[in-house]
């Protein structure tokens, strides 16, 4: 952004800032293109319409004003909005680790597959060059590539020819971290034959499994089976109706959504996890608030000494990393070697189960987030507090009532209505605390009887998140469907959130 | 309240110094337990609550050198800790720098220049902004798996990826940005104006010196914010060299490698200087937090 002070000179240089929004232009352009190249023209289209509007908003004087405006939508448009309508898109198809690639890269897989021919196998040793360049040695033929950069940016094909044996040859440990460059390269033989890397020694000639036939078939070399691409389930089928993987994406209309609804292996755990997480929420902020509040008033009161070594000392949760913190419970609260354990066993002779007992998780995980939210609740509470008028507790007081009455009639009800929209916002923090569950507990111990990993402190993100990402089983398309349906219901809390800052903010102005 | 007899007071003295004693011994339990840690021996030892032989050993495998035992076995570190430290902080400081220019030039738009659909266009982003991008990330993964294919820079494992993620969170920041400047007496611009100031040069010139305290509060904001994401981080980044401290740090409590005292000092070294920075900070960041945003 530094080049917006030569955007806007103080006087004249029109030509220079044409030159320059011009070569952004390009630039962002020749992305587009390399985008759509590559198979991306979704990517490539968002990043044209950028060029587009970059170009105009900064070459034309007539949209002085949008230049302000473009950075901030641009970066909303591309890495907010885009992300949130690919999710719901994703929730349309069925895109997981079993249908990861598009149709073209489908086939592509597929063609590459061979069969090693065992008369041709023989190994292979890598000869670095001082160019940073290799070579490849077959030592049982005595040929020696031409050579190759090994870089796994693109098939690389090149020749073989007789020599002797290179000086220096790679350790086979060191070859094997060549692993991707030598899977994209095919060696000519003399005689025209094409080997290509067949495990991690050897080189071999491999005959391909599958051959076209015509658009949307093959033939399974092995057999003679004829395969279909069936384009509505992103599968080839075989003849007697059995998947070839890999699969393809392709949408699959509201089958996510249907999944979720109608599979009680999917149901009933998710149905569990939602009642969770508004609970998790609600308790969250409570106790938070509670606590944070009861500290605050006493931090407040006139006739305490110490006040900033206590407020210091009370609000370190609140500095420290919260992964950090979050890691250290995970650490005390292990159930073997736990030090939180030790001392409970040490004093009343209980070891309780903190990691395998769904109860007592649940109650670990609230004990943590309370350590962690309470100074924020705190440090808001002491800024309301000072707010109030000190004389309406005075009446009060001199009235005969009580220390407690006087808080609850007089000050809390002043300093309720600026906190709700922070309460709300707290809710809709912890709500998604995907964070907590994931480096605490990672929603373990598991909901018995389910078909998608799915623990009991898991609360929806993390439950997300795991169908997502988890080693198992990558089901994004599910994930996303998913994150649809909360992104209803965030939406929801988030409006009612605005309401009440609008009420707040309006009721600060009526002031 | 006001009158108050001296024995009573003194009782609830007595009481409230009590309760906070007794409250911080219980908060300040783990950071007392995970200094002891630091310095015992072993990573499984179930043993005293004080050290009983303290050792350095898990502090200079944080700092990355090999350390030699007693009977004469080198141990080697088993994470990189500095190099992830330098990987959150780069991150840190190349979110801050980026999302500051982004929100500062936005704000002041919608603070300060008139064009049609800005009430409408303001209340979208208040609404976005409270939306939870990490509900995002599988799109987000898709999008840079893809990308990686054309351009390895922009794919997975790639900090560029990450920056332009955390770069999201703008939304939030345009807004705190729009009500100090909201706050700033419009005579200004008009003075400025009058002199013959472009808005861009009342922008340079009158606004940005003025914003120089709430920016800072941003800057620390987003910085701190980047360290300590774990969601995004954790789907980006695979390869332990490029990882950040909030996704490698969880390696040392794999269920099958626990290494509970080397993750003690590598967790103290690493969240000591976070934690100074927020602690010198905290005041105006609170200020700033529960100020910025209410303002409609």
């Amino acid at each position: 952004m530094t080049d917006m002070t030569d955007t806007f000179p103080p006087t004249g240089g029109a030509g220079l800032r044409l030159g320059l929004v011009g070569l952004g232009t390009l630039g962002i352009l020749y992305g587009a293109f390399s985008l759509y190249i590559a198979g991306q023209p979704v990517f490539g289209a968002l990043l044209l319409a950028l060029a587009v509007g970059f170009g105009i908003v900064y070459g034309s004087n007539r949209f002085y004003n949008g230049r302000f405006i473009f950075p901030g939508l641009a970066t909303v448009g591309l890495f907010v909005v885009f992300p949130v309508v690919y999710t719901i898109w994703i929730g349309f198809t069925n895109y997981s680790s079993f249908n990861l690639l598009t149709y073209d890269r489908t086939l592509e897989v597929l063609l590459s597959r061979g069969t090693v021919d065992p008369a041709t196998e023989q190994p292979f040793a890598v000869a670095p060059q001082d160019d940073g360049t290799y070579r490849i040695w077959l030592p049982d033929t005595g040929l020696l590539s031409d050579p190759v950069t090994l870089a796994a940016i693109g098939p690389e094909e090149v020749a073989l020819s007789p020599a002797t044996a290179p000086a220096t040859l790679l350790a086979a440990r060191d070859a094997i971290k060549l692993r991707d460059g030598l899977q994209s390269l095919t060696l000519t033989t003399p005689d025209g034959l094409g080997i290509r890397n067949s495990g991690l020694r050897t080189f071999a000639s491999l005959t391909p499994e599958y051959r076209v036939i015509d658009r949307d078939t093959l033939e399974r070399v092995a057999d003679g089976a004829t395969l279909t691409a069936d384009h509505a389930r992103g599968f080839f089928v075989d003849g007697a109706g059995v998947d070839v993987p890999p699969g393809w994406r392709v949408p699959i209309g509201l089958a996510n959504f249907k999944r979720v609804l109608t599979s009680p292996g999917i149901r009933a755990p998710m149905l569990g996890i939602f009642i969770w997480t508004v609970l998790f929420a609600a308790i969250s902020v409570l106790t938070t608030f509670a606590l944070g509040l009861i500290l605050g008033v006493i931090l407040q009161w006139d006739h305490l000494r110490f006040k900033p070594l206590y407020r210091i000392l009370l609000i370190l949760p609140y500095t420290v990393p919260a992964f950090i913190s979050i890691l250290v419970f995970r650490g005390l609260f292990n159930q073997n070697f736990g030090e939180i354990n030790l001392i409970l066993e040490a004093i009343f002779g209980i070891r309780p189960d903190w990691m395998t007992n769904g109860t007592l998780a649940r109650v670990m995980i609230v004990i943590v987030n309370t350590w962690l939210g309470y100074p924020y609740m705190m440090l808001l509470a002491m800024g309301f507090l000072q707010a109030v008028p000190g004389d309406h507790k005075k009446a009060a007081a001199l009235e005969g009532a009580s220390a407690l009455r006087v808080f609850f009639t007089i000050t809390l009800p002043q300093i309720v209505p600026p906190f709700v929209p922070l309460l709300i916002a707290t809710f809709a923090f912890n709500f998604n605390n995907m964070v907590l569950v994931l480096l605490l507990t990672r929603g373990l111990p598991d909901i018995t009887g389910t078909i998608v990993p799915a623990g009991q402190t898991d609360i929806l993100a993390s439950f997300t998140y795991r169908l997502a990402f988890s080693d198992s089983a990558q089901q994004f398309g599910l994930a996303g469907a998913i994150t649809l349906m909360i992104f209803v219901l965030v939406a929801a809390i988030s409006y009612a959130n605005f309401v009440a800052m609008r009420r707040a903010a309006n009721r600060r102005i009526a002031k | 309240m006001i009158v108050e007899r001296p024995r009573d007071l003194l009782l609830r003295k007595v009481l409230a110094h009590g309760f906070l004693i007794l409250f911080l011994a219980l908060i300040l339990f783990p950071f007392a337990m995970i200094i002891s840690i630091s310095f015992r021996e072993g990573n499984f030892t179930i043993g005293d609550l004080l050290p009983r032989d303290p050792t350095l050993e898990h502090w200079v495998l944080a700092f990355g050198l090999d350390y030699t035992r007693d009977d004469g076995t080198v141990v080697s570190p088993p994470y990189p800790v500095l190099l992830w430290m330098w990987n959150s902080i780069k991150l840190g400081l190349m979110s801050a720098v980026g999302v500051l220019t982004i929100s500062t030039i936005s704000a002041y738009a919608f603070s300060r220049i008139r064009f049609r659909g800005r009430a409408g266009l303001l209340d979208v982003l208040f609404i976005i902004q409270m939306f939870p991008t990490t509900l995002a990330l599988v799109a987000l993964y898709s999008i840079f798996d893809n990308l990686g294919e054309v351009s390895p820079a922009l794919g997975i494992d790639s900090h560029l990826a990450l920056v332009l993620v955390y770069w999201s969170g703008v939304v939030m920041h345009i807004w705190t940005l729009k009500g100090y400047f909201d706050g700033i007496d419009p005579a200004l611009d008009k003075a400025a104006a009058i002199d013959g100031a472009t808005p861009w040069q009342t922008f340079r010139f009158v606004f940005l010196p003025l914003a120089v305290p709430m920016m800072s509060v941003i800057f620390v904001l987003v910085f701190i914010g980047a360290i300590n994401d774990y969601a995004y981080a954790s789907v980006l980044i695979r390869s332990e060299e490029q990882m950040t401290l909030a996704v490698g740090s969880r390696l040392y409590l794999n269920e099958f490698k626990y290494l509970w005292g080397d993750f003690a000092a590598a967790a103290i070294l690493s969240g000591v200087p976070i934690t100074a920075v927020f602690l010198i900070a905290q005041k105006y960041l609170v200020a700033g937090l529960s100020d910025g945003a209410v303002k409609g």
